[in-house]
This record gives C-alpha cells, structure tokens and sequence, in this order.
C-alpha cells in the first residue's frame, strides 16, 4: 500500500468537507485513486464521480489520469480553474 | 535587477511601481505591455457584492513560473511579472497584474495575452461569488479554453 497526501480545493474541498487529508490506497494511477475515493460513497462519489469535470494535479504539476502515482505523493482533486 | 517573476498575495498592488521596477535600468526596452484584471459588480446576470479567491499554495507558483518560461520560450520579451490577488474582494479592486518587457511592442502585446490565456486556465485559482441570491463558485467559461487553444494546447485533460 501506498501513502500519499490528497488534497481538496473550492467546490470539492467544500463537498468532501476537508482541504487535506492521508488515503492508504493500492491504486497505481490517478484515475484509479479517484476511483477508490468515489467507492467509499458519500460525500466522495457526488463531487468525484466519472462524468463530473476534476482536474487533477500531481505533485503540484496537473496531470491527467494515467499519471503514476507513488508513495507520498501529494494528489490534488480541484474543478476547473477560475482566475485571472 | 532582480524583481521576482511572481507574486500571490491578499495586499493590493501598485501599477506605477511594478512597470517601474520591471524596467528599472534596461536600456534595451522599448516597450512595456500591461493587463489589469478588476472585479466586476456583476456576472452571469447578477450583481456582485463580494469575490472570494482561493488558490493552491505552490502549485499556484510553479504553475506560473512555467507560464512564463514558456512565453520566453515563444516570444522574444526580457522581463515579465505577474501579480495576483487572493482572498477577499470587492467590486473596482484590482485582482492580476500581469506586465512584458520588449524591444517592440508586438512581442509584448503577444505574451501578455499567451500568459493571461493560459493563466485563467492552468492556474490554480477559484472565484466564489456573494450574489443576492446566495454564495456561488464561478463556472469556467468555453471562451478561455477556446482562447488557450490558438496557442496550440488543450485545456481539458479529462472529464
């Protein structure tokens, strides 16, 4: 099992109902970590769920699905971006 | 001269003073190209009292450092800042400044609009709005993909 820290942020930090948190997971990609997540059922599966637009970062870089994960990675889930 | 290329912070900024500091002492420029993103009092056809922004501490950072490797890379500029606000604000503030140097204007005209395209798209900010209806996230607009695909990228990587 791997370690990594995933973290949460706007619209799905606020449905998960936490910025960060720790995910012993077995996934070997990002794809599949977001799918462990949306296994475990609410609040998860609502905000995460394959359909809904998540943008997702690895290590700070964003990544698309088939990224690799490995052992204390930092994993972001975040809605499509809204600045400038 | 040595003006860091990026700043995230909640305290407003000076126009006069970046340009300022970004050209200090370079002869070689010529032109100097400025955006200057306000608040609105209103989107999507309500009225806006407040604007929330949050960001990713580091990824925020990195992701507009490459922003700009990448506009030296395709244009020839000398310097370029970018500043952008986070936290609470309000209607006539300032939220982003981003500002080129060049030799001729065409070149910084050129990055200004290529790091602000892929900035409102790659860049790890959110907007929350306070409308009288209610707080609400702001949706990312087709428009901004559309404009960051001229430059030859993709903005959805996945659904």
């Amino acid at each position: 099992m791997k370690q990594v820290t995933v973290k949460y942020f706007a619209s799905i930090r606020e449905a998960v109902g936490r910025s960060s948190e720790l995910v012993h997971t077995s996934a070997a990609n990002l794809g599949e970590l977001r799918d462990e997540l949306v296994a475990r059922g609410e609040p998860y599966a609502g905000c995460l769920v394959r359909g809904k637009t998540v943008r997702m970062a690895l290590n700070q870089v964003m990544q698309d699905e088939t990224a690799l994960l490995a052992s204390t990675a930092e994993v972001a889930f975040f809605p499509p971006v809204t600045g400038g | 001269m040595v003006v860091s290329r990026v700043a995230i912070q909640s305290a407003d900024f000076n126009l006069a003073d970046e340009v300022a500091a970004l050209r200090a002492q370079d002869k070689r420029v010529g032109a100097v190209c400025c955006f200057l993103g306000t608040v609105r009092d209103r989107n999507d056809g309500a009225l806006v009292s407040t604007l929330e922004l949050e960001h990713y501490p580091g990824m925020t950072e990195k992701a507009i450092e490459s922003i700009i490797d990448e506009a030296h890379r395709r244009f020839d500029i000398y310097a370029a800042r970018v500043v952008h606000r986070v936290g609470l604000l309000q209607p006539l503030d300032q939220i982003v400044l981003v500002a080129l140097t060049s030799a001729h204007r065409g070149q910084s005209f050129q990055a200004c609009e290529f790091i602000m395209d892929y900035l409102k798209t790659q860049a790890p900010f959110w907007k929350k709005e306070q409308t009288p209806d209610g707080a609400r996230w702001v949706d990312a607009r087709v428009a901004d993909d559309v404009a960051l695909a001229r430059w030859g990228q993709q903005a959805d990587r996945q659904g």
